[in-house]
């Protein structure tokens, strides 16, 4: 059943360095595969190379690779969707991944020797994309898990002190200015090997790391159900913006 | 009959007695050897310190800071997200892993209870405070031509730091290795302290000397920040069995560490070598990581963003002026081996669907503004190394130039092992290696596939 497939998930997303490759719904076709297609657009002659522009769309064209064109990853494969995401949450990934807090080879190895200034200025290109989201995976969730899953993200679990994820990821789940970030649009897989990796402490967030006890108090069916329910979810809405209002939890890393 | 049995016999009874001779000689010889070892030790650490220690100010402070930058001690004392100079960082060698120590002030797991003499000694000779020796991972093979002033400087620096409490993980090292007695036999065979008690800036202070001296002055100091500060030897030489340095000053290229890349050579314009490169260019590459011909990518660009960076004009030219001058050392190219022809074939695919559009379409490499953005593959030493690692290592995880303050907003490349193929790899090194008149050796899947 899927609690199985889902521990064996929350191992990979840990690591996702080489599962990815197999996963990565956004990856091309190898080229072995696709050898055809290229000879024939090689019988037309030299196709044209890429426009280059001085900017920073050129500067993060490395991203897109595995995160999509203009950062647009689809919730098949592995990668999460940076696009429209709020520009402080993405300039605290960016700085986990280049500090330790988060942990991914070949993130940690692009952003290794970037500035803060570079950092958040690729997290701001990303937050202003307004690109529209594909259509969501289906759940595969019976109408007694989904019945579940819908508790726990709306309502939460006050017994174990979890809050619904609607209370600080907005009743839309599209996030919140200036970092929060939405929970829609996300592949599955992203959504299970990150609330597991806060499970088992290999994510991390700046102190008081409200995120980590969330997912601690969470078991590992309900990070299948809950991450399989988000990700069947139609996603579009923008982050709400800023507001004064007290979350249910301390959370570190929230102000710009 | 018995003539002839004796005769057979008597290689044999010389056998023997060669054999018992060796028994005993060899464990002797190896006493000698270890009593010697340890008697130069005694020595060594006998001898008087030769000058006296600077009292800390506020301006050797601040040169304690510009030197351990430049000597980048946080590069291993330093882990990325903990407390500055806390150390902890593991360092992986090829006789086991060791981990940095806490250099912060605090006296029981810091450098808190060290006196400047101890520090300097630590420098000079690598001796520990309580007289332990210290393995070589510190490079203490390059510091002990530091000068006393500009270790008392580091000193001074680290003082002031605050004090951190963390104590270091225990080095995983296996036998001999964390046998003290094998690191003394290791010192008496490859280490001897420099003979440079104070060598304040050297050259620093001779400018009036007219264009010649004051350009012998720039290339002592380079030699000094190259050789001493810098370190570089501790990467771009090459080590023996025992992972002592074979030369250092020659700068003919070695090992990063077990982090599978290659520090290429200096003394070779094919491969990293500077001599045809103006002083210019390489003060320009060497503070900000790029400059029109090449820019710094892997472990080198981690030295830049952490310690070159941050060089004064001056000593950015002192070090350009001493690499320039290095002697000039082509190595011998082997014979051009061609790739198979079914390996390009698929290397060109390769490089038409991922790589053309940044690189050109001929490897001509592509320009943004009129300066270089994405670096020509036709002619590129990076490219055309004799061991393919460093192209590979690119290949497979991608990166950035740093972001320096010269250069804040560098140009990327994909990590490409998310969608290629060890073969794919392996076909597009080979076609960029032999092609548009480069001429290196193919590249096998199993090279791929031996990549850290």
């Amino acid at each position: 059943m899927p609690g199985l497939l889902i521990a064996a998930a929350l191992g990979l997303g840990l690591s996702a360095a080489s599962p990815a490759r197999a996963q990565a719904g956004e990856a091309p076709p190898t080229v072995s595969a696709s050898a055809s297609a290229m000879a024939s657009s090689a019988e037309g002659g030299p196709r044209p190379l890429r426009p280059l522009t001085d900017d920073i769309a050129e500067r993060i064209q490395a991203c897109t690779l595995c995160h999509g064109p203009q950062g647009r990853a689809t919730p098949q494969g592995y990668f999460p969707r940076l696009a429209g995401k709020p520009a402080g949450y993405l300039f605290n990934q960016l700085q986990s991944f280049r500090d330790g807090r988060r942990h991914h080879a070949l993130m940690a190895g692009l952003l290794r020797n970037m500035s803060d200034d570079y950092l958040r200025e690729i997290a701001g290109y990303f937050a202003a994309l307004d690109v529209p989201y594909p259509a969501p995976a289906p759940s595969g969730l019976s109408a007694e898990q989904q019945a579940r899953a819908e508790r726990l993200v709306l309502q939460g679990d006050p017994s174990r002190r979890v809050p619904a994820c609607t209370a600080c990821h907005g009743p839309s789940m599209a996030g919140r200015q200036p970092a929060i970030p939405g929970l829609l649009g996300l592949p599955r897989d992203y959504l299970v090997g990150q609330l597991g990796a806060w499970r088992n402490g290999m994510r991390r967030a700046h102190a008081p790391d409200c995120m980590a006890g969330v997912a601690k108090a969470l078991s590992t069916d309900d990070v299948a159900l809950v991450a399989s329910w988000l990700a069947a979810r139609p996603a579009g809405a923008h982050p709400e913006p800023a507001s004064a209002e007290r979350l249910p939890l301390a959370c570190g890393g929230l102000s710009p | 009959m018995t003539e002839a049995r004796q005769a057979a016999a008597a290689p044999m009874r010389i056998f023997v007695r060669g054999l018992i001779g060796l028994l005993i000689a060899l464990p002797l010889m190896a006493l000698l050897l270890i009593a010697g070892a340890w008697a130069r030790e005694a020595w060594l650490g006998a001898r008087p310190i030769p000058s006296e220690a600077q009292a800390a100010t506020p301006a050797s402070i601040e040169r304690g800071a510009y030197l351990a930058r430049v000597a980048n001690c946080a590069g291993c004392h330093s882990v990325k997200g903990g407390a500055p100079m806390a150390g902890g960082l593991p360092l992986g060698t090829p006789f086991g892993t060791l981990f940095s120590s806490n250099l912060t002030p605090d006296p029981e797991t810091g450098l808190g209870r060290w006196s400047a003499d101890e520090f300097w000694r630590a420098m000079h000779h690598g001796r520990s405070r309580d007289g332990r020796l210290l393995y070589p991972a510190f490079p203490y093979t390059s510091y002990t031509e530091m000068s006393r002033e500009d270790a008392d400087a580091i000193f001074a620096w680290l003082r002031q730091l605050p004090p951190v409490r963390q104590t270091a993980p225990a080095h995983q090292l296996g036998w001999p290795y964390r046998w003290q007695t094998a690191l003394a036999v290791w010192r008496l065979m490859y280490f001897t302290p420099g003979g440079v008690p104070s060598q304040d800036q050297p050259g620093a202070s001779v400018t009036t000397g007219g264009a010649e001296a004051d350009g012998l002055a720039l290339a002592r100091r380079g030699r000094y920040l190259v050789r001493a500060v810098g370190h570089c030897a501790e990467c771009h030489a090459p080590r023996n069995r025992l992972g002592a340095l074979e030369d250092a000053a020659g700068l003919r290229g070695g090992w990063v560490g077990v982090q599978g890349w290659i520090a290429p050579s200096l003394a070779d314009p094919h491969a990293a070598g500077v001599q045809d490169w103006t002083e210019d260019e390489i003060r320009q590459w060497l503070q900000s990581g790029w400059s029109p011909r090449a820019a710094a990518l892997g472990p080198m660009a981690d030295v830049v963003a952490e310690s070159l960076q941050h060089l004064s004009d001056g000593d950015a030219r002192a070090m350009a002026a001493y690499l320039r001058g290095l002697p000039r050392e082509e190595a011998q190219k082997a014979a051009f081996k061609p790739a198979p022809p079914g390996q390009l074939g698929l290397g060109r695919l390769v490089y038409a669907k991922y790589c053309a559009d940044c690189h050109g379409d001929q490897g001509q490499g592509r320009r943004i503004g009129g300066q270089p953005a994405y670096p020509p593959l036709a002619g590129n030493r990076a490219v055309t190394l004799e061991a393919p690692q460093n192209v590979l290592q690119m290949l497979a995880g991608g990166g950035y130039a740093p972001a320096t303050k010269a250069h804040p907003r560098p140009f990327g490349m994909p990590p490409l092992r998310q969608v290629l193929s060890e073969a794919e790899m392996a076909a597009v090194a080979s076609m960029i290696r032999q092609s548009w008149g480069n001429q290196a050796s193919p590249v096998t899947e199993q090279d791929v596939l031996r990549l850290k």
